[in-house]
């Protein structure tokens, strides 16, 4: 199945976006961004409302491009890089303003996003966005990559990798994640991190939480407050190198 | 068929390093030499076909080669999402080999009968599908598709033909009943049933082991204005592809194969041909 989109449709009536977007009437105001990305998700925002999974999900894709991955622009093709597969392909515009703010795509492809023209869709295309390791969008297959990933890298001798998987806790409903989840437990595929971002959207929850779906299978897990960025980095370096990791990134039902 | 293949993908994974094999159980027993030699390219996940698929499109976004097996319906129809995006939606390619073809499993009934295979991939783009007639068949046919770079199905059964065929992928005449004669093409291990069923009749017979891509050209050249389409799968899975060429000429096809219907009866794969 797949998740609407957090985007709203873009304003018609121009093809050219209006540049700074006026201020929205909603009460809070959106959650703070990190400083690097507000000026880029601004500009991909383009006066457009952005539901709340948008903003629970950029500071683990922040944290993850700024401290974790070892990725860059120049690197994109680099068999030795790690690897990011974004599962949640709907969690795209924090993800396009994060790769746009580390220099992985032109700013200026934020004006356009899901025109007919643009490389950027509502969800990530691996074929049209540098950096951008799988399309994704139908929930419940990037553990399933990633783990394919991992095994691809490890028969090649490339063991430095680290494959990092970001899910969200209502995609963990579809069952293809339980069938990668227990066979890469019980076969110790240590190279592997799931980053499960928790906004207590599941319709039937997870009952003693998430991260015990993944540990009753053999993984280690580390639940932290999914803004911390501290806990995060902490979190997401946690692993032990003899079993996959999950990080539980738990954020406010914002 | 089958013992073809698994001596074939046994050779092919010490001969090229690029090789990956993606299992979920089905025929685990028969790879354990091959899983022994090489533990990181024969991955046994489990009786599970969604991540079969998912495994196969990881391992070939690193820059393996990955060949996924398991019974047609488990392969095809089960993991068919993860076909589509784990595999053509990452521009990502593998080799599918199924064995279990149609009715070959006929007393286990409906749950390991898979005659839309060919159908299902056909939905997809760009995808070759081989069908071997003969055991003496497979083993080049799987080669050539690992040696590509293209995704392909390769479709086995317990049927086949008493002898083997040019595999190059051209329709062959076998039979050959002069100009202006109906064309017969039968594909795979229908040949010898359709070579039985005209023996009487002046009907130029064709075969071919790859309906995917067709031989278009090659139908073109042999075809007046009738064609008999015999397949080992549903009926008619080739009628737009002979329709689409046969676009500009007058004709009329015969569509044969296997019919929609769950036919709740049990038996032989042979029991069910006619």
């Amino acid at each position: 199945m797949t998740m609407t989109t957090a985007n709203t449709p873009r304003p018609t009536g121009g093809a050219t976006p209006p540049g700074p977007a006026p201020a929205l009437p909603t009460v809070p105001g959106p959650p703070a961004v990190p400083g690097p990305v507000a000026g880029p998700l601004e500009r991909l925002r383009a006066g457009r409302e952005f539901g709340a999974n948008v903003y629970s999900t950029i500071d683990v894709l922040w944290v993850l491009y700024d401290r974790i991955l070892r990725i860059t622009p120049e690197t994109t093709d680099d068999p030795d890089r790690d690897r990011f597969l974004l599962s949640k392909g709907h969690a795209v515009a924090g993800y396009y303003a994060v790769l746009a703010a580390k220099g992985f795509i032109p700013p200026d492809w934020l004006d356009d996003q899901g025109g007919p023209d643009s490389r950027l869709g509502d969800h990530p295309d691996r074929t049209l966005v540098p950096g951008v390791e799988i399309g994704s969008g139908s929930l419940g297959h990037g553990l399933g990559l990633g783990v394919g990933t991992a095994l691809g890298l490890r028969a090649q001798g490339l063991l430095t990798p680290r494959v990092y998987v970001l899910l969200g806790d209502a995609e963990l409903d579809e069952g293809s994640n339980h069938e990668a989840i227990a066979y890469a437990g019980a076969t110790g595929l240590a190279s592997l991190t799931a980053v499960v971002v928790d906004n207590h959207s599941a319709t039937h929850g997870w009952p003693g939480g998430a991260a015990t779906r993944f540990t009753a299978n053999g993984w280690t897990a580390a639940t932290v407050d999914g803004r911390d960025h501290d806990a995060l980095h902490h979190a997401l370096t946690g692993h032990d190198n003899h079993r996959p990791h999950v990080v539980v990134a738990v954020v406010g039902g914002e | 068929m089958r013992q073809t293949f698994v001596d074939t993908m046994t050779d092919l994974l010490a001969e090229d390093p690029r090789t990956a094999l993606v299992l979920a159980d089905i025929s685990a027993a028969a790879f354990a030499p091959a899983a022994a030699r090489h533990p990181e390219r024969v991955l046994n996940v489990g009786i599970r076909e969604q991540l079969m698929m998912g495994v196969a499109g990881g391992l070939a976004l690193t820059g393996l080669r990955p060949v996924v097996h398991s019974y047609a319906p488990f392969l095809v129809e089960r993991a068919y999402e993860q076909i589509k995006l784990d595999l053509d939606h990452q521009a990502a390619t593998a080799v599918l080999v199924s064995v279990g073809a149609s009715y070959d499993r006929a007393a286990a009934g409906r749950t390991h009968l898979s005659p839309a295979d060919v159908s299902l991939i056909d939905t997809l783009h760009g995808w070759a599908v081989h069908v071997p007639g003969h055991p003496g068949e497979v083993s080049a046919l799987l080669r050539d598709a690992v040696a590509g770079d293209g995704s392909a199905y390769l479709r086995l059964s317990i049927l086949h033909n008493d002898r083997p065929h040019g595999t190059d992928g051209a329709l062959t005449v076998v039979r050959d009943a002069g100009p202006g004669a109906p064309l017969l093409v039968a594909v795979g291990p229908v040949l010898d049933a359709a070579l039985d069923a005209v023996a009487d009749l002046g009907v130029t017979v064709a075969y071919t082991n790859r309906p995917r891509p067709f031989d278009t050209a090659g139908l073109r050249e042999l075809a007046g204005t009738e064609v008999i389409l015999v397949e080992p799968y549903l009926a008619g899975t080739s009628s737009r592809v002979v329709s689409d060429a046969l676009a500009d000429r007058p004709h009329r096809l015969l569509a044969l194969g296997v019919g929609h219907a769950d036919l709740r009866r049990y038996g032989s794969a042979e029991d069910h041909t006619r």
